[in-house]
C-alpha cells in the first residue's frame, strides 16, 4: 500500500471528507512524526511502535569499489520498534485474521 | 537525548491545528490511519508512505537461539518481522539537512 491508496481507503470511509483532506491528515500525522524526531524527541504509538533516534559517531568509511577511505561525518539516525501488540498481529494465522478484521 | 515523548494526543492535536477538524474527530482519524497502516501490515502487505518511509514485513526462519543466562539452547521458531526504512527525506529531515537526489 503507497500514500495515495491509504489516503483513497480513508477517504471513502469518511465521504463527509474531502480527499485533499484525508491527504492533509495523513501529511499531518507523518510530519508531526518527522519533525519530533527532527527535535530529538520519542514517538511512541501504542499497539502500533516506537520511533526514535540514534546518534551515530563520525567513522573512516572506505568506498567498496575502489578501497579509498572517505570521512563519514557524524549524524543522526531514526530507529522504529515494532510495539508488542503489532508484533502479535504479525504472528497470528491468517484464519484468525480475516475473522479477527471486523 | 533526552527529549519529550509524542503520542497519539500530539498527532491528533496537529490534526486538529492544520485540518481544521472537531478534536474528536481529529483523534479518531489518526486511529484510523494507524489502524489502516497495521492491517495491510498484518496481512504482509508492504506500506510505503512517500518523503517519511516505508515498513516492510519480514520472515524470519527457525533458528537456535540460546538462553544467555543460563547458556540453554532453545528453538527459535520462525516468525514475521516488521522494518522500518526510512526515506532519505526523512534522514536528512532529522539530520537538518535538505533531501538531495530522488525520493
Amino acid at each position: 500500500m503507497i500514500k495515495s491508496e491509504l489516503v483513497l481507503k480513508l477517504a471513502e470511509q469518511n465521504p463527509h471528507l474531502y480527499q485533499r483532506d484525508v491527504e492533509n491528515i495523513v501529511n499531518a500525522i507523518l510530519d508531526t512524526i518527522a519533525d519530533a524526531l527532527a527535535r530529538g524527541d520519542r514517538v511512541e504509538l501504542r499497539g502500533f511502535g516506537a520511533f526514535s533516534v540514534k546518534k551515530r559517531d563520525a567513522r573512516t568509511g572506505r568506498n567498496p569499489r575502489t578501497g579509498e577511505s572517505v570521512s563519514i561525518s557524524e549524524k543522526v539516525v531514526p530507529v522504529f520498534k515494532t510495539g508488542k501488540e503489532m508484533r502479535q498481529r504479525l504472528n497470528l494465522p491468517q484464519k484468525v485474521l480475516k475473522t479477527a478484521a471486523q | 537525548m533526552a527529549g519529550k515523548t509524542v503520542t497519539r494526543a500530539d498527532l491528533s492535536e496537529a490534526v486538529y491545528q492544520k485540518v481544521g477538524l472537531s478534536r474528536t474527530e481529529s483523534a479518531e482519524l489518526v486511529e484510523r490511519v494507524l489502524a489502516e497502516i497495521c492491517d495491510s501490515l498484518a496481512v504482509g502487505e508492504t506500506v510505503k508512505l512517500s518523503s517519511f518511509g516505508s515498513f516492510i514485513v519480514r520472515s524470519k526462519g527457525e533458528r537456535v537461539g540460546r538462553n544467555p543466562k543460563t547458556g540453554v539452547e532453545v528453538p527459535i521458531n520462525p516468525r514475521h518481522v516488521m522494518v522500518f526504512k526510512p526515506s532519505n527525506v526523512l534522514k536528512a529531515h532529522i539530520n537538518g539537512e535538505v533531501a538531495t537526489g530522488e525520493d
